[in-house]
């Protein structure tokens, strides 16, 4: 454990001289505040807390927002060791690869969770100022939080993957946006194009439920919007969140995150000098 | 004593090239070896199997009782790569914090560590503005850390300065005093010469020389060099005295002989009294023992 954290907090280190904190604080605040500000005008029809409008379409943002930074911060994480060549060094220490990539994934998921708190919370003050009401939404903006923490675990597990894959930081800058392109977006398009096509049929009824939890960015998506019973709020693909419990969102919220760090932890033992 | 390091028959292959061959050596505790080789003889393949990174395909090797890279083995054995790199966000002292933490042991002695290669000046800028031998120090003082009882040092003194690389091998001796084997490669080698106890020499991936230099120069059987001055107005009877001698630009006399022969030759210039300004007399170097037996197995 003392070996993790050790390991947590020279990449805090890291991620704090590289500006790493800053930029994903600054994004995520960036952002929140633009959509707590965008998102003023509907309240009223809707028949919910202002908060809990302003979550909903948090929920959207950190969709895409959230696996990026991931995304960002964690593919350098292997190959960036083996290019600056001090992985050989390290690694004849008394530190399991695991241990190693646990510490990365500490510093960096605190890295994340700060950004998305204080992010979010900006948003959230903002909507807590406009409408007192509010405070009845805190709960679903800490789910979003815990939620999102575990999404961006699961990116970030996904990209040290790629990392100790492509053992080159150019290699694995580049299949991160391939993975953030296809999971994020074409993904939820071509279930889309699917639903369009179906017209209702089998797929949208049986294969589309099974879609969405395949994909740890829609299982966000889907466990939070049923969650907060906003859905008349969000529409889209987040329309089909009513139709799958709330348990099954869940599990695939916290078994993706396992999944990925797994896999990263094959991929790095299968990284020889 | 058991030997804090044992290969035997060590055997690694890259592809069809093999880059090991049948290598036996051992290595007790406080003895200091040097493993000298072409690059491309095997030397940091050999390391790397000892460090564990890299596997090996046929043989055997012990390191501290233990099979390379277990944990038991990674916890008794500090390395000092060729080209040492840290990320250069961190200063030296977060550095070493890191590295003792990693060992276990309390991250307060990093000041101290750093003082011992001479870099407490320098504990709080980061790694990224430190020259090449800063770097090269940082890497030496994370293998002080605890009680390693092998040390594999590959080309620990290039970047260093003179002084610097006496230091260092002042830390290496008080080190093998208290029983740390030592296993290092260098290109520099007359500073292994006066500072190691054994010698390897590597080439083509076969161990083709081991022992003291002592031992290794008795086995070459290479010519000792003389250079004769003659006293100013002798230069003609003194070339005449030796007809097989070579006269250099200088009007120095070139000879050479083999090791038996060499007090006969010292009486006979000493015979010739005040003829002789000055006398040299020149062993083999260890280039040349080592150009001796690498070349003879040649690559």
């Amino acid at each position: 454990m003392s070996r993790i954290l050790a390991t947590a907090i020279s990449e805090f280190r890291i991620a704090f001289r590289n500006r790493w904190v800053s930029i994903a604080t600054g994004m995520m605040v960036l952002f929140a505040l633009v959509l707590a500000a965008a998102g003023s005008a509907p309240t009223g029809d809707v028949g919910v807390d202002r908060l809990s409008v302003t979550v909903a379409s948090l929920t959207s943002l950190a969709v895409y927002l959230v696996p990026l930074l991931a995304l960002l911060m964690s593919f350098d994480a292997v190959a960036g060791e083996v290019e600056r060549g001090t992985l050989p060094l390290l690694l004849t220490y008394p530190v399991s690869r695991l241990q190693i990539l646990l510490g990365k994934l500490l510093a960096h998921l605190a890295i994340l969770a700060l950004a998305v708190t204080l992010g979010y919370g900006a948003a959230a003050l903002v909507a807590v100022w406009s409408d007192p009401g509010a405070v009845q939404g805190l709960g679903s903006l800490w789910r979003l939080i815990w939620t999102s923490v575990l999404l961006g675990a699961t990116f970030l597990g996904a990209g040290y993957a790629l990392s100790a894959l492509a053992r080159r930081p150019s290699g694995a800058a580049g299949l991160a946006i391939a993975l953030w392109l296809v999971a994020v977006v074409l993904y939820d398009l071509a279930l889309l194009a699917l639903i369009v096509t179906d017209g209702g049929g089998a797929f949208t009824t049986r294969a589309l439920p099974v879609a969405l939890l395949a994909n740890p960015a829609d299982a966000f998506r889907v466990f939070n919007l049923s969650a907060a019973e906003a859905v008349a709020a969000a529409g889209g693909i987040g329309g089909a969140a009513g139709a799958i419990p709330l348990w099954q969102s869940a599990a695939s919220l916290f078994l993706w995150p396992l999944a990925a760090i797994g896999l990263a932890v094959a991929a790095f033992r299968k990284v020889t000098l | 004593m058991t030997p804090t390091l044992t290969l035997s028959r060590l055997t690694k292959r890259f592809g069809g090239m093999e880059a090991l061959k049948a290598v036996s050596l051992s290595l007790e505790p406080g003895k200091r070896a040097a493993l000298l080789g072409h690059n491309g003889a095997g030397k940091s393949t050999l390391m790397k199997i000892v460090l564990g990174l890299i596997p090996f395909d046929g043989g055997e090797v012990s390191v501290c009782g233990a099979a390379p890279g277990s944990p038991s083995a990674r916890a008794q054995v500090a390395y000092l790569p060729e080209n040492v790199a840290f990320h250069p966000a961190l200063t030296g002292e977060e550095q070493l914090r890191h590295y003792l933490a990693l060992r276990g042991e309390s991250p307060r002695q990093a000041m101290e560590l750093l003082g011992r290669v001479g870099l407490a000046h320098a504990a709080q800028r980061r790694i990224g503005t430190y020259s090449k031998g800063m770097r090269q120090r940082v890497g030496l003082a994370q293998t002080l850390i605890g009680r390693p009882r092998l040390l594999v040092l590959d080309e620990p003194t290039s970047g260093l300065d003179p002084v610097s690389r006496r230091d260092f091998y002042d830390l290496l001796d008080g080190l093998a005093a208290e029983g740390t084997a030592i296993l290092l490669s260098s290109h520099v080698l007359t500073e292994v010469e006066a500072r190691t106890d054994s010698i390897l020499i590597l080439s083509g991936g076969q161990l083709v020389a081991e022992g003291t230099l002592a031992a290794l120069r008795a086995r070459a059987a290479l010519p000792v060099a003389f250079s004769v001055f003659p006293a100013p107005g002798h230069e003609a009877s003194l070339a005449a005295a030796f007809p097989e001698a070579a006269a250099d630009a200088d009007g120095h006399l070139r000879l050479s002989c083999t090791q038996a022969e060499k007090l006969p030759l010292i009486a006979r210039i000493a015979a010739l009294g005040d003829h002789v300004a000055d006398l040299d007399v020149v062993p083999p170097s260890l280039e040349d023992i080592y150009s001796h037996f690498s070349r003879r197995d040649g690559q």
